[in-house]
């Protein structure tokens, strides 16, 4: 579904992804791993249209979208869920989810969504007439969760959805995150939570200071030794 | 969906009815003689200042973006408009030796005033369509550029004036006119505020970048959003060079520029309503120190000249933001404004 080949990025002099390559295969869930600074929201970003990258090819169902901005992106059906979560701090969590719905013309699709958003996370339909900016930090990551839900693209990107949360709702979010996958999604993930990630990933990939030095299925890149004592701690 | 009547809403109805009423009872006050014709004349020009604001508003505020030379386009406004009414068409108000009005007149100078309109939207566009893809602070040195050069440029064109300004201008403006006008130009904004395309406003402001990953635009709405400001902008210039009768490049000086962007922040930030009584309330104020000074002067027997005034109006503001921090209205919106549909969000962003 997503084909990214030899992309490169730089800001200014410092060059953050020296030519990568990856895809992500329709309805799988791959990830991405490495650490601080490896360059996995520069990928993320620059997939989505956020930044521009200066060479490379990434091809989304066959078309090249490389530099297309991030609102045409949206329409192909590409959904970005940032790291810091970056909600609508003075809207209320409806108004998020309604400006989420930005390219859902349709009324009772919206409803529907909303609708699935609040089953999967009660809190949010509690608060739905409280601030964005007043939710705790946990709140505002199941409303950028649920905003993905409500745009309803059919290829999302996670960047570090488990950033801040307490075990339990980490176990929620990856759970919600395997569900959106069984209906039909593709999600690139990125993880500080590489244990977690491989866990419910197909696939994985490792990038190291912008180069990716091994990939594998989810289950084999966990069980790399190399992996292990750098990613996972074990 | 609230009532409607004939497409129009209950609300917006009201707001009209109420609007008008005011008007009848300036009028009534008028001819009466309680309010003198000075006193109508700084109603007239707190009119034309709401519409600066709440333009200016729907760039800074609504919108998050940081224009400083909203007065430039009311340059291009006046200047456009005037030079059509003044030196082209050469219309009055009133037919030649007759007290007739001359409808011929007004049928041109509303054009004119459009086209002062037109014209002020398409500089806007051109200024924004590069400077909006910026992002940050860089707006607001442009526009502040941009101010000063216009004003530079109708400084050195000698066919309106030049130096020594657009002088002789039909009085086209009245309080009827420039009332209707206003209030067109406040629905305008308004509906526009809380129509969908509103809410991606407001989503620029809030945070671009979601807004950009939830399928927005930026750049476009903002650059849309910056020309329908510069649009009304060049609609109050010329109504004030037709009330004032005269164009002068000093009229629309940084100074002023900052006074209209004083009436946005002290009403609030992407609140309508309160551009509309910052506007009135900022500019009787300025007014009225005008005469309450020398007034308080004589009092205490020492000469206190105009030179204080604007010391202080600056004095007085500070104590009401200092006092005030939400300022007048902060975000909220006066509920004949509002959309009935609107309302169960509980406030308006
Ligand atoms: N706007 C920017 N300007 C300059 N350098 C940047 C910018 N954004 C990122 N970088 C640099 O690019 C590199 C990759 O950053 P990136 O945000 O992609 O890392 P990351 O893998 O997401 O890290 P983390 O896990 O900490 O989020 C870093 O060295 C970072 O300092
Ligand atoms: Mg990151």
């Amino acid at each position: 579904m997503l084909v990214v080949e030899n992309l490169q990025v730089s800001y200014g002099q410092i060059k953050a992804l020296k030519g990568i390559s990856f895809e992500v295969p329709q309805n799988k869930i791959v990830t991405l791993i490495g650490s601080n600074g490896a360059g996995k929201s520069t990928t993320l970003r620059s997939i989505s249209g956020l930044i521009k990258s200066q060479a490379g090819s990434i091809k989304f169902n066959g078309k090249e979208i490389r530099n297309l901005p991030a609102h045409e992106l949206v329409k192909l059906g590409m959904n970005h869920v940032p790291e810091g979560r970056k909600i609508f701090a003075t809207l209320t969590v409806y108004e998020n989810l309604e400006m989420a719905a930005w390219t859902v013309k349709n009324k009772k699709l919206f409803k529907e969504r909303v609708d699935e958003v609040f089953e999967l996370f009660p809190r949010l339909k509690e608060r739905r007439n409280q601030l964005g900016g007043t939710l705790s930090g946990g709140e505002q990551q199941m409303l950028a969760v649920g905003r993905a839900i409500v745009t309803g693209g059919n290829f999302i990107l996670f960047d570090e959805p488990s950033m801040g949360l307490s075990p339990l709702l980490v176990d929620e979010i990856f759970a919600t995150i395997i569900k959106i996958r069984e209906r039909g999604a593709t999600i690139l993930l990125v993880e500080q939570n590489a244990k977690q990630a491989l866990e419910i990933s197909d696939y994985a990939y490792v990038l190291e200071v912008g180069t990716i030095p091994f990939h594998g299925p989810a289950c084999d890149i966990a069980a790399n030794p190399k992996v292990k004592e750098a990613y996972l701690g074990i | 969906m609230g009532k409607k009547i004939f497409f129009i809403s209950r609300r917006m109805l009201l707001f009209v009815a109420g609007a008008l009423g005011m008007l009848l009872l300036v009028l009534f006050f008028n001819a009466t003689g309680i309010f003198t014709d000075y006193i109508v004349q700084i109603i007239n020009i707190s009119l034309i200042n709401v519409i600066l604001a709440v333009s200016l508003n729907l760039i800074n505020g609504f919108t998050g973006q940081f224009s400083i030379g909203h007065m430039g386009f009311a340059a291009v406004g006046a200047y456009t408009s005037a030079t059509v009414t003044t030196l082209i068409a050469k219309v009055t108000p009133r037919l030649p030796y007759t007290e007739f009005i001359n409808i011929n007149g007004y049928i041109v100078f509303i054009l004119a005033l459009l086209l002062g309109g037109i014209v002020a939207a398409g500089i806007g566009f051109l200024i924004g369509f590069p400077s909006l893809r910026l992002k940050g602070d860089y707006l607001a040195i442009i526009t502040l550029g941009f101010g000063e050069i216009i004003r530079t440029i109708f400084n050195n064109i000698d066919y309106v004036g030049g130096p020594r300004g657009l002088l002789g201008i039909p009085k086209f403006s009245n309080l009827i006119m420039i009332f209707v006008i206003t209030l067109l130009s406040v629905i305008a904004i308004r509906n526009l505020v809380f129509s969908t395309h509103g809410r991606a406003l407001l989503s620029i402001r809030e945070n671009e970048l979601a807004s950009e990953l939830v399928g927005v635009n930026t750049v476009r709405y903002k650059i849309t959003a910056f020309t329908i400001g510069a649009f009304f902008a060049g609609i109050a210039g010329g109504l004030q060079a037709h009330l004032l009768q005269i164009a002068h490049p000093t009229q629309y000086g940084f100074l002023y520029s900052i006074l209209v962007l004083i009436m946005v922040y002290a009403g609030g930030m992407g609140s309508i309503t309160g551009s509309i009584i910052a506007a009135f309330a900022l500019t009787f104020l300025s007014e009225g120190l005008r005469t309450a000074l020398p007034g308080l002067g004589d009092l205490m027997h020492v000469k206190i000249g105009d030179e204080w005034r604007m010391v202080v109006y600056s004095l007085l503001l500070i104590i009401i933001m200092l006092f005030r921090t939400e300022v007048l209205m902060g975000m909220r919106e006066m509920k004949l404004l509002v959309p009935e549909e609107e309302e169960h969000h509980g406030q308006h962003a």
